[in-house]
């Protein structure tokens, strides 16, 4: 699974039709260990500017991530 | 190439509009424009709608003909520019181009949405194609959020304030208080705007750009014919347009538009100015975020800087550099495919010492910047009395 550190990060409050019902949500764009980045949806506890996070799993093409330690 | 003005200016109230259709609105710009310009329609040689989601918001395709044949031009060239929410800045930059080259002499630009016909949550839908949509969109984002995002950066990597974004909200209120035909002529305090409903952290409702209805025009003619027309012309100084990746996670850095810096510095170059020279500016504030990095991208202050010189009145009408006049996207209004030319007629307004309760005393060069998603259309055009 992927790893990284978070570059940047938002809770959704206002969310389009198809995302309400999961509102707040966090996403986040992830710097890649490996390099480039990602945009993410993050999963439990909320994630800030430079924690590391891994990569829980994908639902639907979409990159579900964690903090890390 | 040659010198181009526009000679002719007309835009409707911006608002919700339900007993209004897209056409209808872009009628009533564009016949403001002609009669402001005194031209007649079968003088029109060729015509640019600039229009986002008419398709989605309106159900009706096609939109350039059906627009301008309502508007008694017929058999010239009619055609459509999408461009998100800078589709009429680009469908201006493209009119403005065939005058410069000698294609065509009277242009006219209309910009229009119809977007109150839908409820928010599908408006935000319509609006989030304008992002990647295999990958940000999946994800859950919103327009909001991508620029909270960025907010959220600009924080770590410069010290910008909740209070620094809050002071843009207040000061566009203020002057679309001013302005009749504002969507939302309503002045707030710091304090109201520090609190408003969240959106998508660290932006809150009174951080966001309005759904809008409008429309407004502008109709152009190469400068040395410009004094057939009107007594007013206003001379498109310098005017460019550039591009950058659709996805925020492709940016390098997500603080600055590099399609602003682009656009703004190939301006500058051609009206022969730099930023000191500028007097006044309409900003693409569809977020108060996009105002603050626009004047650091736009050259007025350095990176940074953009979140302490707001907060401290320099961009107020009494101001060093007054921007957003108008109200600005927050407060005049935000139908997306109309604000480019929108800016435009504002800035005319300026020029022309028609600007009414809002009138500056600087006002004869002026910039407007509009920008498309999250900063992969730019357009910025430079304005001044011919």
């Amino acid at each position: 699974m992927r790893s990284g550190i978070v570059y940047t990060e938002t809770v959704i409050h206002s969310a389009p039709e198809a995302f309400a019902a999961e509102a707040p949500y966090q996403t986040a764009i992830i710097s890649l260990d490996g390099g480039g980045r990602v945009t993410v949806r993050i999963e439990g506890d909320r994630v800030g500017i430079g924690d590391k996070g891994v990569e829980v799993e994908a639902r639907n093409g979409v990159p579900f991530f964690r903090r890390a330690g | 190439m040659r010198p181009v003005a526009i000679i002719g200016i007309g835009k409707t109230p911006f608002g919700a509009f339900p007993d209004r259709d897209l056409r209808s609105l872009a009628v009533e710009a564009g016949e403001k424009a002609l009669h402001n310009a005194q031209v007649r329609p079968e003088q029109i040689e060729s015509f640019y709608l600039g229009n986002f989601a008419g398709p989605s918001f309106a159900g009706q395709n096609h939109l350039a003909p059906y627009v301008s044949t309502a508007l008694g031009i017929q058999g010239v060239p009619s055609t459509r520019i999408e461009a998100a929410c800078a589709s009429s800045g680009s469908a201006f930059f493209h009119g403005w181009a065939e005058v410069a080259a000698g294609i065509n002499d009277i242009v006219m630009v209309v910009g229009v949405e119809k977007m109150t016909s839908q409820p928010t949550a599908r408006v935000s839908e319509i609006l989030a194609e304008a992002g990647d949509c295999a990958g940000e969109m999946k994800a859950g984002s919103t327009f909001a959020s991508l620029f909270a995002m960025i907010a959220r950066r600009h924080m770590y990597d410069y010290g910008t304030k909740k209070e620094h974004l809050a002071a843009v909200a207040v000061k566009n209120h203020a002057n679309g208080a001013l302005n009749p035909d504002a969507h939302m002529r309503k002045p707030i305090t710091l304090e109201q705007a520090m609190k408003g409903k969240p959106i998508a952290d660290p932006l809150n409702i009174y951080d966001c750009s309005l759904i809008s209805d409008g429309a407004a025009a502008v109709i152009l003619a190469p400068l040395e014919r410009a004094h057939e027309f009107t007594q007013k012309p206003i001379r498109v100084l310098g005017i460019s347009q550039a591009s950058d990746y659709v996805a925020l996670d492709q940016k390098a850095d997500i603080t600055t538009f590099p399609a602003v810096r682009r656009a703004a510095e190939k301006a500058y170059q051609m009206a022969g100015v730099s930023p000191e020279d500028i007097e006044f500016a309409e900003i693409h504030d569809c977020f108060t975020i996009a105002e603050i990095i626009a004047i650091e991208d736009l050259g007025f202050v350095k990176k940074g800087e953009g979140g302490p010189f707001s907060f401290e009145g320099n961009t107020a009408r009494t101001g060093k550099l007054p921007v957003n006049t108008s109200g600005g996207l927050k407060s005049k209004g935000h139908p997306v495919g109309a604000t480019g030319v929108a800016q435009l007629c504002d800035l005319a307004l300026q020029i022309r010492c028609e600007a009414g309760e809002r009138q500056i005393p600087r006002h004869s060069l002026g910039l407007a910047q509009n920008l498309g998603g999250s900063g992969a259309t730019c357009v910025v055009s430079i304005l001044g009395a011919a």
